[in-house]
């Protein structure tokens, strides 16, 4: 773990309040690992302001990408930073996904939850695996993000929308159903990964959890120190109240305790 | 070179400033992080004789000048704690600065039973680190524990000579900032035969969310630390020292050197980093390198020269 000082390389909008930053950052982008997080501390706050943790969409060339939506009052004050700018980012923090996988693997993502699927499907594409299905749900098209990204990768993208705007109407475990059935039809072996909202977590969660096949899914959650040491960021679980930041934020489907 | 080695009560600490509980876990969490050399002790995360699950989310609220919080005390038990924690944290930390473990307890037995077994353990090498023990008597987020001790004179008085009786290492209490009058409470420190104070802890705090017309804590209340709450912390210490001649570990709000040598200024020993340890990791190596420059600056030729030389 190391604090860097990293240059903000590139800054936009993607549209629909999401935006994408870049990070020049060196070691950092060798050391990450697909799941894990960084802390960044957030320039245009007062230096007493707490950090505010990112997943990473991807880490490669030494550069550092985060995608975030604008949701409160860091992710507001980050939007003003600056290309050239210097931003201290904490990481590699917490436990991510591994890249290995038993079978199909199949990622569900919703919003900005993609972003460490991304970079999970590119580290699992470098080692050669190719057997992977993308699920992408989101209230609107507008809230379907880097569907191009994964199929650059050479990932199969599924959508789904609540209004129909893109993909097939309903939730992203329709789809994601469709092909379960299929894959316990042939008796295919597969992994769930997934990130985005508690109830889509909840529902993915379910449809590992009892079935022989791992889920791993990647929880959200407020931080304060963002490595262990204040307690602040629980969830819980079948060894009792666990630190997102350092036990998580990736955890396995079966151990997660739903409220 | 200005000679930065403080003694707190019996604790040698080769630099004045420490960590604040509950702010920096059990020290190897921030390993990488910081230069551990900067630290004159780590202060552990509150411990008890059981495991105790702590309070429900959400745990904390950020303020303006600050940071609610109710994490509830969260911890392993002390058995954990002396089996895992303080090997695993001598064995991370290269040279590991001495530790100073914070406790509490459901009773002045629990308290006193604690403290018993962190002197044992501090005499084997796996446990080594543990040199000196900070009673938590002002913990705002448990209903059972800390909170009742540290507001009433008379128990406060028990409690310490209580655990006194049990433990040979340097005994500091955490007293409550929230108390009409602090010196009864450090008068009974000194009868029951505490050899420093430690304040302040945190202060009692609400937040409300107006949209849902609910507490932001599921705890409802909690409490405030960080930049807000030092110029309170630096009049308490004020008083505390005029009051007595233990000497004190000061926190609340130190963000900078010039907040820490306020607080050496005003009668303090030796200072603790919390809050801001959580918006920069390695904050305390700045804050000590900063209180050495004032030294040399001032003419200062100790650490120890500077503690109470407010003219």
């Amino acid at each position: 773990m190391t604090d860097a000082a990293a240059k903000v390389v590139e800054h936009e909008n993607i549209g629909s309040g999401y935006r994408r930053i870049v990070f020049d950052a060196q070691e950092l982008a060798s050391a990450l690992a697909p799941g894990q997080f960084v802390h960044v501390k957030v320039p245009a706050l007062e230096e007493s302001a707490l950090r505010r943790p990112f997943s990473v969409f991807d880490a490669a060339d030494g550069k550092v990408t985060v995608l975030y939506k604008t949701v409160g009052r860091g992710t507001a004050a980050l939007n003003s930073a600056s290309v050239g700018d210097t931003v201290c980012v904490l990481g590699p923090l917490g436990r991510g996904f591994p890249v290995s996988c038993d079978g199909s693997a199949l990622l569900v993502g919703g919003g900005y939850g993609v972003a460490p699927l991304h970079f999970l499907a590119r580290r699992l594409k470098e080692k050669g695996f190719d057997d992977m299905t993308v699920f992408i749900g989101g209230r609107t098209s507008d809230d379907l993000l880097a569907v191009e990204r994964f199929r650059a990768l050479g990932v199969d993208v599924r959508l789904a929308t609540n209004d129909g705007s893109a993909g097939v109407k309903g939730l992203v475990t329709d789809p994601l159903d469709d092909v379960l059935a299929s894959l316990r039809g042939s008796g295919k072996r597969f992994e769930l990964f997934a990130c985005g909202p508690d109830p889509m977590l909840k529902a993915v969660a379910m449809r590992a959890t009892g079935t022989g096949m791992k889920g791993w899914i990647s929880m959200d959650r407020h931080m304060i120190c963002g490595v262990g040491a204040c307690y602040a960021c629980i969830q819980k679980t079948v060894r009792g109240n666990s630190r997102c930041c350092v036990e998580g934020p990736v955890f396995r489907a079966e151990d997660l305790v739903w409220e | 070179m200005v000679d930065t080695k403080v003694n707190l009560g019996g604790l040698e600490m080769a630099t004045p400033v420490a960590t604040a509980s509950g702010t920096f876990g059990y020290g190897f969490e921030y390993e990488g992080a910081l230069d551990f050399s900067s630290l004159g002790a780590v202060t552990a995360k509150g411990i008890r004789l059981d495991p105790w699950p702590g309070n429900a989310m959400p745990r904390h609220a950020e303020v303006p000048g600050g940071l609610v919080n109710a994490i509830g005390l969260q911890g392993t038990g002390i058995g954990h704690f002396l089996d895992v924690t303080v090997p695993h944290y001598m064995e991370r930390i290269p040279d590991a600065p001495p530790m100073i473990v914070n406790i509490w307890g459901g009773s002045v037995d629990e308290y006193a039973e604690v403290a018993r077994r962190l002197t044992e353990a501090s005499a084997t090498a796996e446990c080594a680190a543990i040199r000196a023990i900070e009673c938590n008597v002002s913990c705002p987020n448990v209903k059972e524990g800390g909170h009742t001790f540290g507001h009433d004179p008379a128990v406060l008085h028990r409690l310490v000579s209580s655990v006194r009786a049990k433990t040979t290492l340097p005994l500091i209490v955490k007293l409550a900032p929230n108390v009409p009058d602090i010196r009864p409470y450090v008068k009974a420190c000194e009868d029951g035969g505490a050899d420093a104070l430690s304040m302040i802890n945190t202060i009692p705090a609400m937040v409300i969310d107006i949209e849902r017309r609910r507490p932001v804590l599921a705890n409802v209340t909690g409490g405030l630390s960080g930049r807000g709450i030092h110029p309170a912390a630096v009049k308490l210490v004020y008083d505390a020292h005029k009051a007595t001649k233990l000497p004190i570990l000061a926190m609340g709000g130190v963000y900078e050197a010039k907040d820490a040598i306020e607080f050496l200024l005003a009668g303090a020993t030796a200072v603790a980093v919390g809050t801001a340890t959580f918006s920069d990791p390695s904050v305390a190596s700045k804050v000590f390198s900063g209180i050495v420059e004032y030294c040399e600056r001032h003419g200062f030729a100790s650490v120890s020269s500077v503690t109470a030389a407010l003219q």
